[in-house]
């Protein structure tokens, strides 16, 4: 019977103090960062991306794209990212707090079936690249095992002028004569989601590398 | 704390036969909640086994079935993740702590016809989870997918049951209290707070400081939930079945308290290397080298319980399934103690390597041991024996060989995948071409899983429906010899 006291106790207790000291005390730690202001140079970072990006980041979401990609970029130490340019060009960096606070959820990910996207903006800037690469990865990337997310695009009658936004698809993934395929807006949003992705900003506590450090870039072209 | 050994029940006072009948209506009084948290447990385990499926052919066939939104790996893995963890695992994990609880209490379950609401509404909770997933409506952390509304369902059903178990704890009649009474109130304390917890803070903060509460979360639903009553099933079913006690009372509760001390502290190795303060991974590291402690004492006192009697693998399937269960969960602490190191983690971080380590706790470990204590619990419920050996046969080895095939694919493939990532030379789509292979043999395992897990589903139908062999004797592989009696 007196076991119980110390059963109870010690089980609460046990469990309290992991409690507080890795899901409280890091949001006193990192909970309230501020953004990097410099003021004379009008410089602030990061930036709180809104609009179409925003509703971008929530098809990433609904779409699990962070089953497959990781947006974290560690340091030297730690693996080939800085090497693989994931850390970009302009301040090859390692990624911190700082980089995140805008970010609701934020979308570490776990896992890189695919490369690391913290810094996809910056490396692939063609927004034309982006939509075949979704319509089709292995149009773009023989061999890649993303999955297509072709309905995020739809076909539709060519009627007067070719839209702009109609995918450069040849070959076997082309529409017939007639008719093109485009991006509905979800892949519009996300596309520019993808693209607003650019973390290429130096920051104190990263420890700044030297910008031509990184090596030459690995990934698809 | 007491250092004597014994058997679960050996506070007994009464004699034999009051005893005896004692137990059957204290079984009888759970027979309703439990056997409904079985059969939805088992349904929800066939719909994850074909996602799992499913999953495990989209990592080197990403066109098949590639029109379908609610398919795409995005979504599907989600999918087999939470119907894996909270359609079979948690329900299955009530059901024998409920069970558990009032064999160890000594007392009649009272007022079953609450729990059984509690699991509707938890099987409610996990169909508009899952559905939600399917359909895009998730968030985008492992294991705590779940929109708000299914949460809330969840969380209540839980607290209910614990509420219950607490009870029956409160109103015991034995004495001494049993090292699997010990897990098992952890885990209906834990849960709770973990889940609750996890949840709240989630939709109250943003940045880095969320990935940690995401990562917390995970590791003290696998490493203080599912292991209790992983640990504490087999702390009772093993030494039943054997008729003898465990080896070291005193190694078993130096494990419990180590456990409970420090797998709370672990979680943080999902982020080393992440943009979170560097003590964190840092303290997750130092705690998970520290459970040595409970994965020596733990294992050593597993394989001395089993000295002498490892035959009863060949006779017993509760002690076949169980035991792999306890072994496959000291392999997955020594795996996690392994990739806590930074220099291991540099290679199997972000890997599939961490997708075989999930499943080691999760499949190899928990789902074997509920097995295992299935085959124990469902004849004393429905009063008749299970209907065909070979059926369990069957069973176990689709499971075990299919589970350990799809582990080692995940493992080495993991491994492969890490290394090439290492080298900046390499694409992502030499990459992948890299680990590709293994990831078919992947898939290979989980067909060996699909007809393992058809059959138990069948099997445990005929005994839902009664059709099994009338009662008397267990169902065993082999007829024994000598010795045992209870298995
Ligand atoms: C099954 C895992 C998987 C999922 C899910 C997935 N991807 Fe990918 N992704 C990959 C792989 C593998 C590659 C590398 C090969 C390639 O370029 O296609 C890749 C490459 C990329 C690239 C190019 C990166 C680079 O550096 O060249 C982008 C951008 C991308 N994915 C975006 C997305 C988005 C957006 C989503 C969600 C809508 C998504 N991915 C979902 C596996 C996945």
């Amino acid at each position: 019977m007196k076991q119980f006291p110390v059963i109870f106790g010690g089980v609460f207790a046990t469990f309290a103090l992991s409690f507080i000291g890795l899901a409280m005390v890091p949001q006193l730690q990192i909970g309230n960062l501020q953004p990097f202001v410099d003021e004379d140079a009008g410089d602030i970072y990061p930036i709180n991306a809104g609009g179409q990006a925003a509703q971008g980041r929530k098809v990433y979401i609904a779409e699990g794209c962070v089953a497959c990609h990781s947006q974290q970029v560690r340091d030297e130490q730690m693996g080939a990212d800085l090497a693989r340019g994931w850390g970009d060009y302009k301040f090859p960096r390692r990624t911190v707090a700082r980089d995140y606070i805008y970010d609701q959820p934020v979308l570490l990910g776990s896992m890189r079936t695919g490369p690391d996207l913290t810094n996809i903006g910056s490396r692939q800037s063609n927004p034309m690249w982006h939509y075949l690469h979704l319509y089709s990865p292995r149009y773009v990337t023989p061999g890649s095992i993303m999955p297509p997310f072709r309905f995020l695009f739809e076909k539709r009658k060519i009627t007067g002028q070719r839209p702009d936004d109609a995918l450069d698809l040849t070959g076997v993934e082309a529409p017939e004569a007639g008719y093109a395929i485009v991006p509905k807006p979800e892949a519009k949003a996300l596309v520019a989601y993808l693209l607003s992705l650019d973390h290429s900003h130096a920051l104190k506590e990263a420890g700044e590398a030297e910008p031509a450090a990184a090596a030459q870039p690995a990934t698809s072209k | 704390m007491t250092t004597q050994t014994e058997t679960p029940s050996s506070s007994a006072v009464t004699s034999i036969e009051v005893e005896a009948v004692d137990r059957a209506l204290i079984d009888a009084s759970t027979r309703a909640p439990v056997m409904f948290f079985y059969t939805t447990a088992l349904t929800w385990l066939f719909a994850a086994t074909v996602f799992g499926v499913i999953a495990s052919l989209k990592m080197h066939a990403p066109e098949f079935l590639g029109g379908w939104p609610a398919l795409t790996y995005g979504r599907i893995w989600p999918a087999f993740t939470n119907t894996l963890v909270y359609g079979w695992g948690c329900p299955a994990a009530i059901g024998t702590s409920i069970w558990l609880m009032a064999r160890l209490c000594r007392v009649a379950l009272r007022s079953p016809a609450a729990l059984i609401i509690g699991g509707i509404f938890w099987n409610i909770g996990v169909t508009v989870g899952v559905i939600s997933i399917l359909s895009g409506n998730m968030r985008p952390f492992e294991l705590l997918e779940f929109p708000r509304s299914a949460a809330i369902l969840l969380f209540i059903a839980y607290s209910l049951v614990s509420v219950w178990g607490l009870i029956m704890f409160n109103k015991r009649r034995s004495g001494h209290i049993y090292i699997t009474t010990w897990y098992l109130l952890g885990a209906f304390f834990w849960f709770p707070w973990l889940y609750g917890a996890a949840n709240v803070m989630i939709g109250h903060t943003h940045g880095a400081a969320q990935a940690g509460i995401a990562a917390w979360y995970m590791q003290g639903l696998l490493g203080l939930f599912f292991t209790s009553v992983g640990l504490g099933a087999v702390y009772y079913l093993i030494p039943k079945v054997l008729g003898r006690p465990i080896h070291s009372y005193y190694l078993a509760s130096l494990g419990f308290w180590t456990q409970a001390l420090f797998a709370g502290w672990t979680g943080m190795t999902r982020l080393t290397g992440g943009p979170v303060p560097a003590w964190m991974p840092t303290v997750s590291i130092a705690a998970t080298i520290m459970m040595l402690i409970p994965l020596v004492t733990v294992t050593v006192n597993h394989v001395l319980t089993m000295y002498g009697r490892y035959d009863m693998v060949y006779y017993s399937p509760t002690i076949r399934f169980t035991i792999f269960g306890a072994f496959a969960w000291s392999l997955s602490i020594f795996a996690a103690i392994i990739t806590s190191l930074r220099s291991v983690d540099r290679l199997t971080h972000f890997t599939q390597f961490s997708a075989g380590q999930f499943q080691l706790i999760v499949y190899a470990f928990f789902t074997m041991v509920m097995f295992g204590s299935m085959y124990y619990i469902v004849p004393r419920l429905v009063g008749c024996e299970w209907l065909s050996a070979t059926f369990i046969r069957v069973h176990f080895w689709g499971a075990a060989y299919g589970m350990g095939l799809v582990i080692l694919m995940l493992f080495i493939g993991g491994a492969a995948q890490g290394d090439a990532w290492l080298d900046p030379q390499l694409s992502p789509a030499l990459v992948i071409g890299y680990f590709q292979p293994y990831m078919i043999a992947r898939t290979i395992g989980w067909l060996l899983i699909v007809l393992a897990h058809l059959i138990f589903f069948l099997h445990f139908l005929a005994m839902l429906f009664r059709l099994g062999q009338p009662s008397g004797e267990p169902t065993l592989f082999a007829a024994i010899e000598e010795g045992g009696d209870h298995v």
